[in-house]
């Protein structure tokens, strides 16, 4: 078990991909070649759709937004070793893990644009909202996947958070209750090092976060969090034991934030060029080329296409959001409760009144 | 047959969860100990420990864990120990049960019940005799439900369960077991809001919900004036038009309430009284409401707590004006 080798307590680190993308040890997972292009290409998918977003928000075209930038293997590992019966609950850096799932690009774009839609995926996909206030959603992570078992047998949850929400009194609640309910979930934390301006090494005074574990009675591991195939390894690990009952895993996905916190931070404020640097040598992506290309699943030729094609299906992505159009008076008042109670129809209709509905 | 508030609260939840599978309770000492008040008495042996669960001391947590249960197909009922303690998990009920369906354009609904007892008058610890369902109240996308009797809790109850939306129902602990009442054996819904009246009358109207009913059926005793007494049951979503129908034929109105009056409920209706019946009223909407001071130890608590003589002091400012 990848879980009693790796030890977070010891100071190990599961990693199976070194940086120049060559296989260490023997721990290489059993992925097909489909899949391994598959989740290539959605990370230069998330690499490209982030880039767009960036610009869009700059052009006041897309509102405050949290870049993925460096976190495309952290985020997208953990979700392949999901079925689509799964849940997957994030936080709102996790745009690749979405759209591994089947959440549009096109509605995560509209949300980003201010539209409550874009929370609304498709019927079928079991995604959880984005969730703001930090580490607020693990709690529900739980409540779900007890739901789960108690409903269908073998559903599993798998929950994103940050180094910061690990500070958070829900993430005590719910891995706490996580244990003693022996719910089927998987908690992975992104640690990018950085919550705003809070070096992560502030954020606790343990030496990792994935050995927080141990105090909630199950088992923690420290995976590096730029190695898409120890971040599937371990993910798959810890669903299949939660699967089987045997309870929650948490993940430490030892990662780092290349971009800003936001698009209203600015992280040369409190970090140096020179760690930034190092952290761009250690690229998710280059790093699983390399090991595709080593394998003959991958070239410059494919890497030129699958770039023409992202490129295009990104604008498309955007035309549709944009497309999408502005919420009525109505939508914003008919989704407050099941059924409109009157006095907040009175409300409605004096606003509509006064707008004739649109404003 | 005759029971009080806490049996009628008990033959709700015990009756629900055997007609719905979904339904699941969740709470501290819900489950071996029936509660500390012992309203989930009984639950256990019948439902077992997967759907009654003791659950660790962990109020956002026990909300949080409802959240997620409602979102994947569940009907938790999840208890607060006490309303005061309800803070410490009141986000999540602000930033995610209320919001949820609004969030996701209906997508993921919430169908939760947060039972907690509420108010004052049992000479309890600190913290133990909040009135605070102003701060509930204020956050759209959740209802808010006081029963004031046996039966009307039952109903109540019954009705929570099965909305669609997150309920936090409010149990006002002083009348858990104050009195009994005919409640009806077999299942029965009371419609959430809806307001009740209690008595009918024509000099005056009275609005109140859960422990002030029967004080201020109470004041009324012996005296002259005939008053109309509305029930709230839900305050929110608010039943206004039984208030305002009433108004205007009374001319003259007071509101009974626990909590401080700075942005209690009872300022809401007062102006919902204003805005709609101002050309039928006689005098000032009167507010009798604790005043805008922490509540106090059980030493102190009759300087606090709502009085008869309270209630007969402010219906003699509403009729004399």
């Amino acid at each position: 078990m990848l879980v009693d080798d790796h030890d977070p307590q010891e100071g190990k680190r599961l990693r199976i991909l070194d940086e120049n993308g060559q296989v260490e040890g023997d721990l290489e997972p059993e992925l097909d070649g489909d899949t391994l292009v598959r989740a290539y290409r959605n990370m230069l998918l998330t690499r490209a759709a982030d880039q767009k977003a960036l610009k869009q928000q700059r052009q006041g075209k897309l509102g405050a937004y949290p870049p993925s930038m460096g976190q495309e293997a952290s985020q997208l590992g953990p979700a392949m070793a999901l079925e689509e019966r799964d849940w997957l609950v994030w936080a709102f850096r996790e745009m690749g893990a979405l759209i591994w799932k089947g959440v549009p690009l096109w509605r995560q774009y509209l949300y980003w644009k201010g539209n409550e839609e874009g929370n609304s995926y498709p019927e079928g996909v079991r995604v959880t909202p984005c969730a703001v206030p930090v580490g607020s959603h693990l709690p529900h992570a739980v409540g779900i996947a007890y739901a789960s078992m108690l409903r269908e047998g073998d559903s599993v949850t798998l929950a994103y958070f940050g180094d910061g929400g690990s500070s958070e009194g829900d993430f005590h609640e719910a891995l706490n209750m996580a244990g003693v309910m022996k719910a089927p979930v998987v908690f992975v934390c992104q640690n990018n090092q950085y919550a705003i301006s809070l070096k992560w090494t502030h954020q606790t005074a343990a030496s990792t976060i994935a050995q927080k574990a141990v105090a909630y009675g199950f088992p923690g591991i420290q995976v590096d969090g730029n190695d898409l195939l120890a971040l599937y390894a371990a993910t798959r690990e810890a669903v299949d034991r939660a699967r089987k009952g045997g309870g929650p895993t948490l993940i430490e996905s030892y990662t780092y934030r290349l971009g800003d916190h936001t698009t209203s931070d600015d992280a040369s404020r409190y970090r140096s060029e020179g760690e930034e640097k190092e952290w761009r040598s250690l690229d998710p992506i280059p790093r699983l080329r390399r090991y595709l290309e080593a394998k003959g699943l991958w070239d410059k030729e494919k890497e030129e296409k699958a770039m023409e094609e992202i490129d295009q299906e990104v604008n498309e992505a955007i035309q549709k959001a944009d497309d999408f159009g502005q919420p009525s008076l109505e939508d914003l008042f008919s989704h407050t409760y099941g059924e409109m109670p009157p006095e907040l129809r009175r409300q409605m209709e004096h606003l509509h009144d006064l707008w004739g509905g649109e404003r | 047959m005759k029971m009080n508030m806490v049996s009628a609260l008990n033959q709700a939840l015990l009756q629900e969860m055997g007609n719905d599978d979904s339904t699941v309770l969740i709470g501290e000492d819900v489950g071996v100990d029936g509660g500390v008040f012992r309203v989930t008495q009984g639950l256990i042996e019948e439902y077992g420990s997967r759907r009654v669960i003791d659950s660790p001391l962990s109020e956002s947590g026990i909300i949080g864990v409802s959240v997620g249960m409602a979102m994947n197909g569940l009907r938790p009922i999840a208890e607060m120990q006490f309303m005061g303690f309800s803070y410490l998990g009141i986000n999540q009920m602000i930033a995610h049960a209320a919001r949820m369906r609004n969030r996701t354009r209906g997508r993921l609904t919430v169908p939760m019940v947060l039972r907690m007892p509420y108010g004052g008058g049992v000479k309890a610890l600190e913290h133990h005799s909040e009135s605070t369902e102003s701060l509930y109240v204020q956050v759209p996308g959740q209802k808010v439900v006081v029963p004031s009797t046996p039966k009307e809790a039952k109903g109540l109850l019954i009705s929570s369960i099965r909305d669609p939306d997150p309920v936090v129902f409010l149990e006002p602990k002083r009348n858990y077991r104050l009195m009994k009442e005919e409640v009806p054996e077999e299942e029965f819904t009371t419609p959430l809001g809806e307001a009740r009246v209690v008595a009918e009358g024509d000099d005056v109207t009275i609005v109140g919900w859960g422990a002030m009913i029967p004080r201020i059926q109470k004041a009324m005793e012996g005296r002259e004036e005939s008053a109309e007494i509305i029930d709230m049951r839900t305050l929110s979503p608010m039943d206004t038009g039984t208030v305002i129908s009433s108004v205007k034929r009374t001319g003259r109105a007071m509101v009974v309430h626990e909590a401080p009056m700075t942005c209690g409920v009872g300022a809401e209706i007062s102006a919902r009284i204003h805005e709609r019946a101002i050309l039928h009223l006689e005098a000032p909407v009167v507010r009798v409401t604790a005043p805008d001071i922490t509540v106090p130890l059980p030493q102190s608590e009759d300087y606090y707590y709502i009085g008869t003589d309270r209630i007969s002091d402010g219906l003699n400012r509403v009729m004399e004006f």
